[in-house]
């Protein structure tokens, strides 16, 4: 456990932690809503803000997290009002917002493009104690979202049209989860850095589907792993001097794919309980297929 | 004098810059059964999304329950099955957490109690699916992902139910099924707008028939009488051996 007598380690650890929890929590919604890049979106979009932050001399956490809600907000309206040109839209927003970043960083004072690539890749060495301070308060923000609303932004993300009627204010939850994504990316910023965020919202959350049958197994499952792989990420990449981000992404990865191969045998001893649990001679309903997407075309 | 359960006065509507609604009247009593019949781009998908703002409207005026829709807040009253193929979403979710949704309208953002609970249970024993509980949803058939979204609107206890298209894409167990629900709610005193495709199982329990074409209203009054599936409205007589080129034959109210 020697890793625990450095301050820049203690940082780091307590920073991917605080990832684990939050992309996975926030990441869940997004791909409930079928919309998982999301937050790579967002990340393209928070590069203009850690370029900002330097030419500014502000601190890039605060400043990705400015401009990347903005950003996120922004992708909302695009698409509730953009409809047809909606794709377009997006893509000025994720390219403009990465050449934004590279533009201010060297326009900074001594800037260049090596002081963005921390932040593009994380790093353990520079997680700073302000960094830990400002990726707490968003951490917290996000778990107080993620869980205390957690019914309605599951309604919300499963079907928009029947939250509507329930009364909630589906507008303003989606803004909600967009600039929870927004912050969620920014408190993964200094570990596994901005290209690699979205994976660590998604991968978990797909890996855990492969066990899982309910929503809430699924979120506890996906945070679980999430804090167990940016844990173990950071310490290999202590010992092993390899980026943070990548081995963690990379242990991700392998995560998903050790629960994809067990997910066969398990689906089969589910089907087998369920058939001895079945009263004899009542055999498995058929289902039909959908039809109605082909048979009313009055989509919108 | 109850006032109508909703009321449409001239809605218009439109998709982008395609009229879909030209002034839509419609009226529902209390209690009532109303069918919105039509065929497809008739719009009537369409008004029912006006009526629970999913849509905007461009001119006209809807009121539920007597009050405007815009200023409506009382959403428990009403019960919304969306036209969709499935209750699942991206996420595995099971058929309980699904239909817990409903309650969102009685909880908004307070706490989940035991009473919602027994209210979710109910629903569920309503549509015949309380053994499947616990399943995840994607692991049912059509019809009955169907029961499921059916089980979520009644979760409200709503007095006020507006299904669009429930009978798509369901097997005829389920049919039966979702009949038989719907008729133990009329007869508690629910109200009822549905859009179909066509009569069915339902029929016995219309009490009337609103027909649109090109967003207008074309037939308001009692449901055609059928007889047999080809007398139904909106049955289209397509030949297979017919020339190719030839378009269906139309019969019935909407030709």
């Amino acid at each position: 456990m020697e890793f625990l007598n450095y301050a820049f380690m203690q940082r780091a650890l307590v920073a991917a932690v605080l990832v684990g929890i939050t992309a996975p929590a926030i990441g869940i919604y997004l791909v409930q809503r079928r919309q998982p890049l999301m937050g790579d979106g967002i990340g393209h979009v928070a590069m203009t803000g850690v370029g900002l932050g330097f030419l500014l001399n502000a601190s890039p956490v605060w400043m990705a997290t400015a401009v990347s809600a903005l950003g996120s907000v922004l992708m909302e309206l695009i698409r509730w009002y953009g409809r047809t040109r909606g794709d377009i839209a997006l893509a000025m927003l994720f390219y403009g917002g990465m050449a934004g970043g590279v533009m201010f960083v060297n326009i900074a004072p001594g800037g260049s493009n090596a002081n963005l690539t921390s932040y593009l890749f994380g790093s353990l060495s520079t997680v700073s104690p302000s960094d830990v301070d400002a990726i707490t308060v968003l951490a917290a923000f996000v778990v107080l979202v993620t869980l205390g609303l957690r019914r309605q932004l599951f309604a919300v993300s499963l079907d928009e049209e029947f939250a509507r009627v329930t009364g909630l204010p589906v507008r303003a939850l989606n803004l909600l989860t967009a600039v929870t994504a927004a912050v969620t990316v920014t408190v993964a910023m200094r570990v596994v850095g901005l290209i690699l965020v979205s994976a660590l919202m998604v991968v978990p959350v797909a890996a855990a589907q492969q066990l899982t049958r309910s929503f809430a197994a699924t979120f506890a499952i996906a945070v679980a792993l999430g804090v167990t792989v940016a844990i173990s990420g950071t310490i290999t990449s202590f010992y092993q001097d390899v980026p943070p981000g990548a081995t963690i992404v990379l242990l991700t990865i392998a995560a998903f794919a050790a629960l994809t191969a067990l997910a066969t045998p398990l689906a089969r001893r589910r089907a087998r309980a369920a058939a001895a649990a079945r009263p004899a001679g009542d055999p498995a309903e058929c289902s039909i297929p959908a039809t109605r997407a082909a048979g009313d075309g009055v989509g919108v | 004098m109850d006032e109508p359960v909703i009321t449409m006065r001239k809605v218009t509507a439109e998709l982008g810059a395609r009229p879909v609604l030209r002034g839509i009247d419609l009226t529902v009593g209390r209690g009532e059964v109303v069918a919105l019949l039509g065929a497809n781009g008739s719009g009537k998908s369409t008004a029912i999304r006006t009526i629970i703002g999913q849509v905007p409207v461009s001119g006209g005026t809807i009121e539920l329950f007597g009050t405007p829709r815009r200023s409506f807040r009382n959403w428990a009253r009403v019960g919304y099955v969306p036209q969709r193929t499935t209750a699942a979403g991206g996420v595995p979710a099971t058929v309980t957490e699904i239909v817990s949704s409903g309650r969102l309208s009685r909880t908004r953002f307070g706490v989940f109690r035991r009473g919602d609970r027994d209210a979710v249970r109910r629903a569920l024993e309503l549509v015949g699916m309380a053994d499947r509980a616990r399943d995840p949803v994607d692991a049912l058939s059509g019809g009955q992902h169907q029961r499921v979204l059916i089980a979520r609107a009644l979760a409200a206890g709503p007095e006020l139910l507006i299904m669009d298209e429930p009978m798509a894409g369901v097997d005829l167990a389920s049919q039966e099924v979702l009949a038989a629900t719907l008729r133990e709610q009329v007869a508690q005193g629910a109200t009822v707008l549905l859009v179909l495709h066509e009569l069915g199982p339902l029929e016995p329990l219309i009490d009337r028939a609103v027909v649109l074409r090109d967003g207008c209203v074309l037939h308001d009054g009692p449901p055609p009488k059928a007889v047999g599936q080809h007398a139904l409205p909106g049955h289209d007589h397509v030949h297979p051996h017919a020339p190719a080129g030839t378009g269906p034959i139309r019969t019935g109210l909407l030709s």
